[in-house]
């Protein structure tokens, strides 16, 4: 996603991956935002993650002013994502104040303001020169007293102190039944405020962020899904269908030279994507193998997602029909990820497959079976997901590889992934298994290929152990009429 | 128990009162010179109340957990209880601080 260049005002990096692209570089500089989301959502992850990031990156110290956590408690619950509170507190560049108070010990007994918290806070920051400001969550203040009045002035005088500090802030907040959060803070803050969603739908949880309000600056109105692992907080940004990535004029092998040619051009373009279709045990991972091996020998890095088969299993299943696997994943040219498709949502797996495509920069992506984590997003978002991973593969120029399970009638039964991503792939290949004389007879056609010729014909293949042998054409004329 | 007042008000031990204020405001004013009077009146150097200016002591602040100026603290007796605002009620400043009127 470009930056956005018409934005007047400074911008400073959120620290949080994906959200300085979607909000064209980051919080307002110097002014307040505000996070509000409900229980759970990772409201407080966001402030922690906004300083952390904002010292070893920027440099620039941060005061956690925490209404609720202590200090103890916020350093234990991220110590697992690798923030390490104490050190950064230990050197000087964090500092937070545990804001502590029991409605019970409390007496109103005339007028007061919230003068000493602004005491507090403004030590905090001068007492180590910072640059960012996190209070989470200063509404539970309401809690502790019943001039509700008071505290929404002090508060709103607060907020323009911030400003006037010169520190950029972010200000938590819990969702309100009608409101964004429950005292109505957002009307006070006019310049950037976050939403943080978190549902569970269809027994799987999903997180997703909103960006509600950015004044003066052009932003992103989705939902981007955002997800929590051990690297903290990263937000999915959706690239927007551009078709403006390069084009390469190479031609790679599909890894059978058999197969090869059946195309024009004796393989596939680079960078492009390969669609197979086919029914339980037509050979789409045997196919997909062949592309894996293919694509390490010519030592390119490889991503395997499987979604069936433990990589394991999967590696020896192809030795069966001669591919060895083994020797790539040894020398990790090739790096295959397994995992359940309900494990997670449809966003965690994209996100991850995101996050593993950044980590490992591959040239090569294959994913098996992509229905897979269609079987588990509601039909609306799957087609956004699918060509949201396309186009971002097709940006970075890499060889795709999908395979879909298709069922048993083929085509005729379209497919919720051949509706999603048959227009979308470059090349189409739809594998059939047909009864023919009491014997399972399988079928191999290239659907499409954009760019150049192919053979139409269906071919007949057998599977030896020595792999996919293509039988020749002119024997099964009869098949071709069929599948039409 | 101990009788340290006249007859009117009853106290269980010193009170030991910490007022915290943020400078010269016209709050902190008002709260001091409310404190003073109950105190003198009411309670016969049977106290002991020291004032901090948050702005000369912000560490204080945190330190003591003051969130609202002004902020009286009742360190002794127990239980500790924190009394905010200018003290202009009277009554609930009595209650407050624990002190029992005799009748």
């Amino acid at each position: 996603m470009k930056q956005i260049s018409n934005d007047v005002f400074p911008k400073i990096s959120t620290g949080i991956d994906g959200l300085d692209e979607v909000t064209g570089g980051g919080f307002p500089k110097d002014r307040p935002t505000i996070v509000c989301g409900s229980a759970g959502c990772g409201k407080t992850l966001f402030g922690i993650q906004f300083l952390a990031k904002g010292i070893s990156e920027h440099n620039e110290p941060g005061v956690f002013m925490s209404f609720e956590e202590s200090k103890t408690d916020l350093a234990q619950n991220v110590r697992s994502l690798g923030i390490d509170l104490e050190k950064l507190i230990a050197d000087k560049k964090l500092r937070i104040d545990h804001v502590q108070f029991e409605r019970s010990e409390i007496e109103e007994t005339g007028e007061y303001d919230l003068e000493a918290l602004f005491i507090r806070l403004n030590h905090a920051i001068e007492s180590i020169g910072a640059k960012r400001v996190v209070l989470d969550t200063i509404e539970s203040l309401f809690g502790g007293i019943d001039n509700a009045a008071v505290l929404r002035s002090e508060i709103r005088r607060l907020f323009r102190w911030l400003k006037e500090k010169g520190v950029t802030a972010v200000i938590t907040g819990e969702r309100g039944d009608k409101t964004l959060t429950r005292q109505g803070l957002e009307e006070y803050v006019s310049d950037c405020v976050i939403l943080l969603d978190f549902r569970v739908i269809d027994q799987i949880a999903t997180r997703r962020l909103r960006i509600v309000k950015y004044r003066g600056s052009t932003h992103g109105t989705n939902e981007y899904p955002f997800l929590i692992d051990e690297n903290g907080i990263s937000v999915l940004p959706i690239t927007s269908l551009k078709l403006d990535h390069k084009i390469y004029k190479q031609i790679i092998s599909t890894g059978l030279a058999e197969i090869d040619g059946l195309f024009s051009k004796a393989g596939v373009y680079k960078g492009s994507s390969i669609l197979v279709t086919g029914s339980a045990g037509t050979a789409k991972t045997i196919l997909a193998s062949y592309f894996t091996q293919e694509s390490c020998r010519r030592n390119e890095q490889t991503l395997y997602f499987a979604f069936e088969e433990s990589p394991e299993q999967l590696v020896r299943n192809v030795q069966s029909v001669g591919i060895n696997l083994n020797p790539f994943v040894r020398s990790k040219k090739l790096i295959i990820h397994s995992s359940r498709p309900s494990l997670q949502g449809l966003e965690m797996h994209l996100l991850i497959l995101y996050k593993m495509i950044e980590q490992y920069k591959p040239q090569t992506v294959i994913v098996d079976p992509i229905s897979s984590l269609i079987s588990i997003g509601t039909a609306g978002e799957v087609r956004d997901m699918l060509v949201r991973l396309i186009d971002l593969l097709k940006i970075k120029g890499i060889n795709a590889f999908f395979t879909s399970l298709t069922h048993e009638e083929g085509l005729d039964q379209k497919d919720q992934t051949v509706n999603a991503i048959s227009s979308l792939a470059d090349t189409w290949i739809d594998l059939g298994n047909i009864k023919q004389d009491n014997q399972r007879v399988r079928n191999f056609r290239v659907v499409k290929s954009r760019g150049m010729g192919h053979e139409t014909e269906t071919r007949q293949f057998i599977i030896t152990d020595k792999g996919i042998k293509l039988l020749g054409t002119k024997e099964n004329s009869e098949n071709n009429k069929k599948s039409k | 128990m101990k009788d340290t007042s006249k007859d009117k008000f009853i106290v269980e031990g010193k009170l030991v009162l910490q007022l915290y204020v943020s400078g010269m405001s016209q709050k902190s004013m008002e709260a001091i010179e409310n404190i003073k009077r109950l105190c003198d009146e009411h309670l016969q150097g049977a106290f002991n109340l020291e004032i901090i200016d948050l702005y000369k002591n912000p560490d204080l602040a945190s330190q003591q957990q003051i969130i609202f100026s002004p902020s009286l603290v009742k360190q002794l007796p127990l239980p500790k209880k924190t009394l905010i605002g200018t003290f202009s009620d009277t009554e609930k400043t009595i209650k407050g601080l624990g002190i029992v009127i005799k009748e």
